[in-house]
Formats: C-alpha cells, structure tokens, sequence
C-alpha cells in the first residue's frame, strides 16, 4: 500500500502522574534509519517501549507493515517483525553465543513441548554465519557471554537481531557502554543493515554518530516530539537547540 | 577442525588453555577428601579406607565401604536432583524434606497388606475400604500426585504473586510437615506390600539415583527446558524479553522438585519399610548443601547434576570418613557446615576473579 513501515498517531504513555509521553507522531519508511534524540528522561525510552509492547501505551495508535497493531507483549512484536536490541542488553551471561542467539526460539530436532530435544549443531552453524554476516568477532563461540568484553556482548545482541529481524530494527544506546574501536565495529554492523535496505531506529546521545549513520533525526523533549528534520536541513547546534530547549515548537519535515 | 585456533572473523582462540569445567575441581575436592582419609586411617589406624585390606576378601577396593557412601546419599541426592533445577533457574526449595515427609505417609497408606502373621494389619489405613494389596503403581501414582500438587503449588505461588522463593517454599515446608503429622495422628504406617518395598531393597535406591541423575542431566543438556533453566536463572530480564515463558518455566522447574522428592519419599519408606511424619527432617538442606558443594551457584545460571551427584559422593565420604575414623556423628555435622561455606566462599571468589581476569 505504501512504503510506510511503522506509524504511530498520538501515542501517549503516563506512570500514574507523571507524563512520560505525550502525543507522539511517528513515521519510518522502508530502508530508513531514523536516530531518536533527547535528555534523559526526555521520552526515548519510553517511545521504543509502547512500540515493541514492553509496555502498554495509555493511549494512542500503532500501525505496523499497513496494519493496525496492539501488541501484548514483546514477543508478539517480535514475531511481528521487530526487532529490539535493549538497553540492558538482553543476553544471558551463563549461556554461549549460539544459545543466546537462539534463546527464547531454539531450533529444535523433535517437538516433545518443553523437552525438545534441541539442534545443537545447526544453531551453532546459522550462528556462525550471522556473524560473519554482520562482521562480528568472537574469539570462541563456546565461551559464555560472561567472559566478553562489552563490545563483544553489544555485537553478540546485535547480530541476534540483525539475525532474525524481518521488518525493523530497533536499537537503545548501543554503543553507550562501548570503546572506540569497539563502537566502531557496531557503527559498522549497522552500516551493513542500511545498505540492506532494513529500516532501523537508533537511540543515541552521540551526535556524531548520528549524523554518520541516520537518514533523519527526531527529538523527543519532556515526553514530545519537539523536531523531526532531514540530516541534511539540521546541525550539530540546532539538535543540541532542540535538546535543551532553547529552541521549540514542532519543526515538521517538509512534505518528502 | 584445528585444535588449537577456532575463532569467527579471523580472531584465533587458543583451545588448549579453555578453562576446566567447574565439575573438574568438584572431583578434585572428592578425591583429595578421600586421599585425607586414606592417610589419616593408614597413619592412626592401620586401616585402609579405600582399599580392600582383608585377608580372604576379593578386588582391590573395600566395596562395602563404596556401597555405603553412595547407599547413604541416594536418597537425598534423588531429591538433589530436583534442587539443581530450582537453584539453575534462580530460585530455592526448602520444601523437599516435609514432601518427602508428606508423601511418605500418604503414599504408604495406599501400599499396605491386608494382613500381618495371619491377622488384620493393625496400622492399616484403609483397611475398613479394602484398599490393602493395591498393586504398586497405585502407592507410586499417589505419591508422584502428592509431589505435583505441592510443586505446583510452590510453583504457581512463585510465578504468579511474586513472593521470594525463600518464602513460598518455607510455607510448603511448614504446611506439608503439618500435612504428614495430621495424616499419622501420631502414628508410624508399615506393614507394605512386598512389591512396594522392592522399591528400596538393597542397592535399588543408588541404581535408580544414579539413572535420575543421568536422565536429568540429559535433559538440562540437551533440551529447551535444560536451555531455559540456565537462561532464567543467568538473567530473567533477557529470559522474559527473548520470549520465555518465564512463569509456565517456573512452574515447571517446582513441579519436577516435587516430583523428585516424592519419588525419594517411595524409596525411602520402602527401603525402611515404614513411613513416619518426622521423615525427612532435614533433607531439604542437605539437599542444597549437595548441590552448592557441587558447584551450584546459589545466585543461579551455573551447576550441572554431575556436579551435585560428585557434591552428594563428598556427603558420602565424609559421613563414611567419620565413621570410619570412629568420630562420633556430631563432628560430622560441623564439618559439613564448614563446607558448605566454603563451598560458597569458593564459588564466590571464582565469580570474582573471572570477572577482573580474563
């Protein structure tokens, strides 16, 4: 119908009193990536949390791939198509790269409910060649996630994703932990999706960053939308602007 | 595939220097303990501990010896078993004892004779029902039902209102033993039918540890189940965000303690052909020591059965070592005390220094 992948209309959160978000219009096209910009506590997180149903929005409406969408849960939107590489990571350190790749959809050779038996062998090589797929390095594969660097562990979440995601992308401050080579190793991963074509927001404090890697930049500032500019029509400065507040009002993209 | 450099993107990795599974100083500790009591026994008594050391006796080891240490611990090692689970996903059990206790009395009641030397069997429970001389799947069923039911129970508490699993199972434990003293109403139930207590005789109650200890560790390793056990107790937030079904796993995990200790609870009352309501005192503990001794983490996430089976053998030889030693049963206590803390400290440090190291 059109190229429109994910679509929010007045999407508002409240915790009790405190209003996290309020009234946010959201638009990302296929192939996009969008960057969500804004201070702590300023709606980011929020955002991406009524989106990938973690939490249930107090009101407002999400259409995903054309069709109107309430997911109960993140497992409902990730069998959807999205998927979310979360700010705390979401890996289980006692486990090895195959079994968190795999966890929560393990590859099974018979079907006996919870006792399936698991197949081990084709979940270690499909994760072998996500990671080269994605230019991840990982000394061993055995090794459990708790004996990885933080870079390592970030590429290990990320190549989960970049794995099984079908239709979006969604990914909370993935290099806030990291150095800089190893920020640059996920700055290339995600290099590798654009030129996919798999559409991707990315959450991030780092202005360098995203006017490297995103096509377009959207400012949330006290729960709102307070700036939704091309990469192209905006600064360093101006973001900061809209940050901070010193510069407000609902600046729309031009009719694209 | 190269032994020594197997790496994704180029990177190599040195598989000789992998670290021991923690299995390893497990058996380590086992061997030490009984190497200790060899020298000990050599130096002050004269005796072997390990060794056949009399005259007309054949093999070279004192297999009485080896029957007993692995005799003495079946029965709370079955229930070890089920333990390692709760403790793998993150949680605790201290039910397992007054389950045995439980069921034991409940399921005895299901297993007795009509009549005794010519008489009505005077601790009869049933018998005014004609439930005497059931074949033995009914005790077993009955016991195995009892086990489920407070499983579930401490699973469903667990899992749906939240409460600590500390408290959810301290409740069990106290309910269930008030279960088994209202079934006795102050008196022991014997007089079993002879299939019921084949269960327990002799060497039945180690061949079926060691094959529960085996079909467990089958499926810890090679199934979902085993899979998520690790996930949710390594994490529970990731468990949940990857999909798991955090709250059927729970349920489940409880659901298997129970089971185990129950089945425990058969082989117990038959092997001693009686059921009390004080059966199993205790047992809930011993059963965690096994498990932390075998390098269960009590945070949750790492353990193996191996390693709670190779905990249960420390159990054996150091309550055989005393014995043998002539040291009366309280040493045996504080020792076992001492190393159940060390067993934590150790894990603890281990936990520590991987995470500064490498």
């Amino acid at each position: 119908m059109s190229d429109i992948v994910l679509k929010t209309e007045n999407l508002t959160k409240h915790y009790g009193g405190v209003h996290a978000l309020e009234g946010a219009n959201f638009e990302l096209r296929k192939g996009e990536h969008v960057a969500i910009m804004g201070d702590n506590g300023a709606g980011k997180s929020t955002f991406v949390r009524q989106i990938t149903g973690v939490e249930q929005r107090t009101d407002g409406k999400i259409w995903f791939d054309d069709k109107e969408v309430n997911f109960a849960g993140p497992i409902e939107a990730r069998e959807a198509g999205i998927e979310t590489v979360f700010q705390n990571l979401a890996l289980a350190d006692d486990l090895d790269v195959p079994s968190n790749l795999f966890l929560g959809r393990e590859k099974v050779l018979f079907n006996l409910g919870p006792f399936s038996i698991l197949d081990r062998k084709y979940m270690r090589k499909a994760t072998e060649a996500a990671l080269v797929r994605t230019a991840v390095k990982i000394p061993n594969l055995s090794s459990t996630i708790r004996h990885m660097s933080g870079g390592q562990r970030q590429c290990v979440a990320i190549a989960r994703t970049a794995t099984f995601a079908s239709k979006l992308i969604i990914m909370d401050e993935p290099t806030a932990a990291l150095g800089v080579q190893e920020t640059a190793q996920v700055e290339n991963i995600i290099r590798t999706l654009k030129e996919n074509g798999e559409p991707l927001i990315l959450i991030s404090h780092n202005m360098r960053q995203v006017f490297d890697l995103v096509d377009r930049i959207v400012v949330f500032r006290r729960g709102r939308i307070v700036a939704n500019l091309r990469k192209q029509d905006t600064d360093g400065n101006d973001i900061v602007a809209y940050i901070t507040g010193a510069k407000t009002g609902e600046a729309q993209l031009a009719a694209a | 595939m190269a032994q020594t450099s197997h790496g994704v993107g180029g990177l190599t990795y040195d598989a000789k220097k992998r670290a021991w599974p923690a299995e390893f100083n497990v058996f380590l500790a086992l061997v030490i303990l009984v190497v200790i009591f060899e020298l000990i026994g050599r130096v002050f008594l004269g005796d072997s501990f390990l060794f056949n050391t009399r005259e007309n006796a054949t093999g070279i080891f004192n297999e009485a010896r080896l029957q007993i240490i692995i005799l003495q611990v079946s029965i709370v090692g079955i229930i070890a078993i089920g333990v390692t689970q709760v403790i793998i996903s993150g949680g605790i059990d201290l039910s397992s004892g007054s389950i045995v206790g439980a069921t034991a009395m409940i399921a005895m009641s299901f297993a007795q004779v009509a009549t005794v030397n010519g008489n009505p069997n005077p601790k009869a429970m049933f018998l005014a029902q004609g439930w005497t001389d059931l074949p033995v799947i009914v005790p077993l069923l009955v016991a195995i039902g009892c086990g489920l039911l407070a499983g579930l129970v401490n699973g469903a508490l667990i899992a749906y209102t939240r409460i600590p699993p500390f408290i959810a199972t301290l409740g069990m434990m106290v309910t269930a033993r008030g279960i088994a003293k209202w079934w006795s109403k102050g008196q022991p139930i014997s007089f079993p039918t002879d299939s019921f207590a084949a269960i327990g005789k002799g060497l039945m109650p180690v061949v079926i540890f060691i094959s529960l200890a085996i079909l467990f560790q089958l499926i810890l390793s090679y199934t979902r189940y085993g899979k998520h056990c690790y996930a949710v107790g390594s994490n529970e937030d990731a468990a949940r965000m990857s999909g798991i079904k955090i709250a059927n796993h729970k349920v489940l995990v409880y659901v298997i303690a129970g089971i185990l200790a129950s089945l425990a609870a058969v082989v117990l009352s038959s092997k001693n052909l009686t059921a009390q309501a004080g059966m199993g005192v205790m047992y809930e503990l011993d059963a965690i020591a096994m498990a932390v001794i075998g390098g269960v983490s009590l945070s949750g996430g790492r353990g193996s059965i191996i390693g709670t089976v190779i905990g249960s053998l420390i159990f054996g030889v150091i309550i055989s070592g005393f014995t043998f030693l002539r040291l009366d049963a309280y040493y045996q206590e504080m020792v076992k005390g001492v190393i159940i803390v060390g067993a934590v400290v150790l894990d603890q440090w281990r936990q520590r220094r991987r995470a500064i190291g490498a």
